[in-house]
């Protein structure tokens, strides 16, 4: 049938999170200025890789529990 | 001509990245469409968490994310009644009343069910208006995107709509329902991780929740109105002049909260075909339920950036404007854009704009699954070409996907050259839409309903809708597209959203009426035995007991019903 949405889901946000997050890490700090000094891109690269991870471990246990 | 948002490289990446992964899903579907129900209905096979996202996510299009920041600028929390008011009290009837007799009839669409219950003429009558529609508002949330990446980013404009247009006919033509479902919950989590970073760093920019709510004091006196106007939803609303939205607290419970609200979540197949899709009778119902959930704290990523906008554009050390539209008042359709280029860097900005544009695309594409839906099924098969073998319909929905997509495209330029013809179109889907509620009702509670009643019910109530327009203004407009235009003007509304209210509730009421004179007045045609599955009294109760609570329809109801009351009396 179907195919199991999560991943994805799982795939897309974990590759974002990792770009977002690594960019982070070597851009200029003076772009962050805008967002309040807060560098988000790392910040919310990291959430976002958190998310894409934790959608795909589900996904893969949903299937070896088939 | 410099444009107000620059996108750098990685940006860009971002985006193409997205809609590459985004034909991807559609090309890894396309060999599971085997038949037409895998197609047109995901072969109802879809589990519920994803038919729930799909069903609020669907109507998260372009309407949403930008009117209802314009209108959380325009009315501040008052907004709010959209959701609270006026989604979550139907989604929670549509799943625990209305779901049985949708997924249990098996009827493969809304106005196939209509057939079942009724007859022909009404299907009919239901099927072209709603064909029609889509159509119209796909191409609006095309034009829409198009304009948007015009004025902010410089593309151009015929560029935006054949790209757009391309994308979601390639994935819908691959995967059908399935593709749309998929990219609807994907969407679903890009706005949610694309805004909320937005509303984050505004609020604390602001000085949090209660320097938010001082700020707006000034936005409400500027304008004579009470100092927390803007922050509190429901102390204002005694009388339709003490309040931005022009409405009184019974105008707005029984317009948009009742007939509205109720016209809409329960009887629009856009957002019922997900939950048709969803693989059992109790996911079915439990599909509104679970997306009332997010549908409840949207407000506070759609609504939140508006409020914390027009604090910013009031304070002039902010550094924050808006654009300013043809009249002269700042054109708060650009609330979310203005502030994602406002607070977010190169990366962040790549993910907000494509959040963005996948909700517009969605939007689309969930009126052409609609669309080549009662297109095939109720149009087609039925009026022209019955009978045929199931891979006929297959190949009918992607040909109808193709057109659909085209005449989409057709409607964005019309748009874009007949801006007031397009309002006169969704005036007349309004009267078109406000009385089919009291249908429904009538059709799954009282047996006694026929065909000839809730056809006539709908005639004249679309005729009642066009009179009292025709016959009622709104304070200060002069008579034309915004009413009035019989010549006689008998009533005059505090504002245009009360008048739209009212012609709802006559509407509906009409309807409700003439259904039951006319159903009276003819024979029964339908026995009991044929309207067994469609009707509540002639439907055998669904053993909902052996399920744990939390899949219980009921319980599940009354939680989300709990939860919102509570979230209206914290701001009102």
């Amino acid at each position: 049938m179907n195919f199991d949405l999560r991943f994805p889901i799982g795939i897309i946000f974990s590759l974002f999170g990792a770009i977002l997050a690594t960019y982070g890490l070597v851009s200029d700090p003076a772009i962050y200025q805008r967002s309040l000094g807060f560098n988000v891109n790392l910040d919310w690269g990291l959430v976002l890789l958190a998310f894409g991870l934790v959608m795909l471990r589900l996904a893969l246990r949903a299937r070896r529990r088939k | 001509m410099t444009h107000p948002i620059v996108l750098g490289g990685l940006d860009y990446t971002l985006l193409l990245l997205y809609f590459g992964f985004v034909l991807g899903i559609g090309w890894a579907l396309k060999r599971r469409m085997k038949g037409s129900t895998d197609f047109f209905l995901s072969g109802r096979a879809i589990p519920v968490w994803i038919t729930g996202l799909a069903f609020i996510s669907a109507n998260l299009g372009a309407q949403e994310v930008i009117g209802m920041a314009a209108s959380g600028a325009k009315y501040g929390i008052m907004t709010s009644h959209f959701y609270w008011i006026g989604a979550i009290p139907a989604m929670v009837f549509l799943g625990v009343f209305m779901m049985p007799f949708y997924y249990g009839s098996k009827s493969r669409s809304v106005p196939e069910y209509l057939k079942m219950r009724f007859d022909e003429k009404t299907r009919g009558l239901n099927a072209l208006s709603f064909a029609v529609m889509t159509i119209f508002s796909s191409g609006i949330s095309l034009y829409a995107l198009a304009k948007l990446l015009e004025v902010l980013l410089g593309w151009n404009f015929d560029f935006s709509i054949f790209v757009s247009a391309a994308i979601v006919l390639v994935y819908i033509c691959l995967g059908g329902l399935t593709s749309a479902i998929y990219n609807e919950v994907l969407q679903f989590f890009m706005i949610v991780f694309g805004f909320a970073p937005l509303v984050w760093l505004g609020l604390r920019d602001v000085g949090g929740w209660s320097a938010l709510q001082a700020k707006l004091v000034g936005v409400a006196t500027d304008q004579h109105f009470a100092p927390g106007t803007w922050t509190e939803s429901w102390k204002h609303m005694a009388s339709p002049a003490s309040n931005p939205m022009g409405v009184e607290w019974f105008g707005l419970a029984m317009g948009l909260g009742f007939v509205s609200s109720f016209g809409y979540w329960c009887t629009d197949f856009l957002v019922v075909q997900r939950a048709m899709a969803a693989n059992s009778m109790s996911a079915a119902r439990r599909t509104p339920l679970i997306a009332a959930f997010p549908k409840m704290l949207f407000p506070f990523i759609v609504i939140l950036p508006g409020m914390i906008a027009i604090a910013l554009v009031r304070d002039l050390h902010s550094g924050f404007t808006l654009p300013v539209s043809a009249d002269g008042t700042p054109n708060f359709n650009m609330v979310i854009p203005m502030m994602l280029g406002h607070y977010l860097p190169t990366g962040m900005l790549g993910l907000g704009f494509t959040a963005l544009m996948a909700s517009f695309m969605s939007g689309m594409a969930g009126n052409v699954t609609a669309f080549n839906t009662v297109w095939t099924y109720d149009i087609y098969q039925s009026y022209f070409a019955p009978g045929k073998s199931d891979i006929h319909y297959l190949w009918m929905g992607r040909f109808a996907t193709i057109f659909g997509v085209l005449l989409s495209v057709g409607a964005a330029y019309f748009a874009a050259r007949f801006n007031n013809i397009m309002d006169f179109l969704q005036l007349v889907f309004a009267f078109v839409n406000a009385p089919l509620f009291a249908t429904f009702l009538l059709g799954m509670f009282w047996k006694r309903a026929n065909g000839h009643g809730a056809f006539f019910g709908l005639l004249t109530a679309m005729l009642a809708a066009a009179l009292h327009h025709g016959l009622t203004l709104p304070y200060g407009e002069v008579a034309g597209i915004k009413g009035g235009w019989l010549g006689t003007v008998i009533h005059v509304y505090p504002g245009e959203m009360a008048q739209n209210f009212w012609t709802a509730i006559i509407a509906w009421t009409t309807c409700m009426v003439v259904t039951i004179v006319v159903s009276l007045a003819t024979a029964r045609v339908k026995t009991d035995q044929d309207l067994s599955g469609l009707v509540y009294s002639l439907t055998p109760r669904l053993p909902e007991e052996r399920e744990p609570w939390y899949k219980r329809p009921v319980i599940l109801g009354v939680v989300v019903l709990a939860a919102t009351l509570v979230l209206n009396l914290v701001f009102a």
